[in-house]
């Protein structure tokens, strides 16, 4: 029982990571309709210059307190996001308005090998750290109940503090602010939005550089944890069935489904695995929401789908 | 006055219903057959033939078939690479376990297998479309990238994951030379890819391309959504199966999993995006494009460098590689999203009326 409860809460642990993945998307995908496969590459390329910035600046500067290089550094990597969303929309995405959503995700899956190239020409392609002073020490929840307690990462629970602190704070700014209002104008209708007076391009420089900021986010929680490498830009994919799984268009589903594919993932690893030869979680979140996408095509929490001929 | 359809008559229906309704054309396309078949074999290097052109070929045939797929009957996929993958491992598990199997039955039965496998990831076409699809063919990648690295079964329990064919023969005709590979790979191109351009102008070509364009309007007017897809996705990796048995069987010669991976997919894509989508022409375009963009680049880059000064390393290369490919993917979206195909055909239109532009 104890065994179980740690799989499952490091699969939520896991699964509020997926989640903040996912919500780039799910950001991007409301405010605009495109499906943006760059965003694993938005990811690393983020939690690239984070790194890169946070070893030069105090080699730079002499700078000696490692809280404020992290910090300089961040809000370094963020104006540096802003200015790729900035690019994106004026070279990129002004030029294919109208055009299919095929179209645009190709055109994303073209940013994505881009900024997979310029991030790695940039800031070099080895592995970095991305120090945050997290602690790694696990603590044992629970010993009382359980025989031998729960293993709890510190480090899981900070940054799934940090994940849920981010989603309230999107959520507020969606919910509260005149911007997130225009955002999901824009979301419903393009041409309506566009006819009372909402700027569409300023619109979706704002949600491309909230989502640099979520992927600065999700590149700096998984770049401490795993360390800052290629591999970051494929955590995007595993974020996938986290999104169709929670409806491409909603915030709680993306948190939802994140939590739902994460749990998945490892108790499908550690009780199915073994006995098919491991190594089955990332195609097992894929089909849990291939499977549920044949009893509800639009996701948990996505808009139903209306066809009108 | 070169390109001109005046006085060309059609007097039977039979004459209406070529393929090639030009005289020009046709002659273009035997022209071009003599040249593959005959001429390019005697003047290409065996550098040529390993690096350019048996994976244009091959490429051309897997992009034919995903143009079936996303060009036709658009259902985005990210799965091709997984297609490929199940023709490369299926045509090997009955070419290994089958004694005395000949080679074109194995690769025709590997590209069944993948049949069998894209019709089972293609019943989430039914219910889901668009970008929600595109990421449900995801799955099929995925599955198919653990399950030809954990079964051992499937790898005819090879320890290290690699599997290997050896010697190659067709009609007691070895394949061992780059020319004979080359002409083997090219014949069947050919063929698929007339099979393909007779399908897609017939009957089922007409149904995918209404499924396209509108599915709820194709199946108010009778077109059953199930029958067309699914068929769609059965003849697409049937197409990509073969390719990929061709491409592990004739190029690789050797392989693991990990040469088809979702890479690959994303690279079937961009070929039939670049070349054109709904366009047999286009799948050759897009195939050769991409084939040659990675090999120009690396013969171009390094002397750029160096006249100014700089040098580029392996890593930097490959780097700038994937810059070059990504903005050249954007540039060709935003300048033309219809493909090369369009080009083709618009240069086609000029020469028409040629020499008098209006």
């Amino acid at each position: 029982m104890g065994f179980f409860l740690e799989t499952l809460l490091g699969g939520l642990m896991a699964g509020m990571l997926y989640a903040l993945v996912a919500l780039g998307f799910v950001l991007i995908f409301k405010a605009s309709g495109v499906f943006n496969f760059a965003q694993g590459a938005m990811v690393l390329f983020a939690a690239l210059a984070m790194a890169r910035f946070s070893e030069w600046l105090p080699a730079w500067t002499g700078l000696q307190n490692p809280i404020v290089a992290n910090v300089l550094a961040f809000i370094i990597a963020g104006v540096i996001m802003f200015g790729v969303a900035w690019l994106v929309e004026w070279l990129v995405l002004r030029r294919l308005v109208n055009q299919e959503g095929a179209t645009l995700l190709m055109a994303t899956l073209g940013i994505a090998y881009f900024l997979e190239g310029l991030g790695q020409t940039l800031f070099g392609n080895s592995i970095y750290k991305i120090d945050i002073g997290m602690p790694k020490d696990p603590v044992i929840a629970f010993e009382s109940t359980f025989q031998g307690g729960i293993l709890v990462n510190k480090e899981d629970l900070i940054a799934a503090a940090i994940a849920a602190a981010l989603v309230a704070v999107l959520s507020l700014f969606f919910q509260k602010t005149s911007t997130g209002r225009a955002l999901r104008a824009v979301a419903d209708d393009h041409q309506a939005a566009q006819s009372i007076g909402i700027p569409l391009e300023r619109i979706w420089v704002i949600v491309w550089c909230v989502a640099g900021v979520v992927a600065l986010v999700a590149g700096m929680i998984w770049g401490s944890k795993l360390g800052v490498q290629f591999s970051l830009a494929t955590v995007a994919l595993r974020a996938l069935p986290v999104v169709i799984l929670g409806g491409l268009t909603s915030v709680p589903g993306a948190i939802i489904g994140g939590l739902i594919i994460g749990v998945g993932e490892k108790l499908s690893e550690v009780y199915i695995g073994p006995m098919v030869g491991g190594g089955i979680e990332i195609w097992f979140a894929y089909v849990l929401a291939l499977g549920f996408l044949l009893f509800r095509p639009q996701g948990l929490f996505g808009e139903k789908i209306i066809d009108r001929v | 006055m070169l390109y001109r359809e005046n006085g060309q008559f059609k007097t039977t229906y039979r004459a209406d219903q070529q393929i090639f309704p030009i005289l020009q054309d046709r002659l273009f396309i035997g022209l071009l057959l003599v040249v593959a078949f005959v001429v390019v074999p005697g003047l290409a290097s065996d550098y040529m033939f390993r690096a350019i052109l048996i994976p244009f070929l091959i490429m051309a045939l897997a992009a034919l078939g995903v143009n079936i797929l996303v060009g036709y009957c658009g259902q985005i996929s990210l799965g091709s690479g997984a297609f490929m993958a199940v023709g490369a491992y299926g045509a090997y598990n009955f070419f290994v376990r089958i004694p005395e199997m000949p080679l074109v039955p194995a690769i025709l039965l590997g590209g069944l297998c993948a049949t069998a496998f894209g019709i089972l990831f293609g019943l989430p076409s039914l219910r889901v479309r668009g970008l929600y699809l595109a990421v449900a063919t995801l799955a099929a990648q995925f599955f198919a990238d653990w399950m030809f690295l954990r079964i051992k079964w499937l790898l005819n329990d090879s320890p290290s994951g690699q599997v290997s064919v050896g010697s190659l023969q067709v009609f007691g005709f070895p394949i061992d030379s780059a020319v004979s590979r080359y002409w083997f790979c090219l014949a069947i191109l050919a063929v698929m890819a007339l099979l393909a351009k007779n399908l897609v102008r017939s009957a089922i070509g007409r149904e995918w391309m209404a499924i396209r364009d509108m599915d709820v309007a194709a199946a108010v007017i009778g077109i059953r959504p199930m029958y067309a897809k699914l068929s769609a996705f059965a003849v697409s990796s049937f197409i990509i199966g073969v390719a990929g048995a061709l491409w592990a069987f004739v190029y690789l010669g050797a392989w693991e999993s990990a040469a088809f991976s979702v890479d690959l997919s994303f690279r079937l894509l961009f070929m039939v995006i670049i070349g054109g989508l709904g366009s047999i022409m286009g799948a050759f375009f897009g195939a050769g494009f991409i084939v040659v963009l990675p090999i120009f680049l690396n013969q171009l880059l390094p002397p750029l460098f160096a006249a100014f000064g700089m040098e580029i390393s392996t890593a930097g290369l490959s780097h700038a590689e994937l810059m070059i490919f990504g903005a050249l993917i954007v540039w060709f979206l935003v300048v033309e999203p219809h493909g090369l195909a369009r080009l083709w055909s618009t240069g086609k239109q000029k020469l028409r009326l040629w020499p008098f532009p209006h």
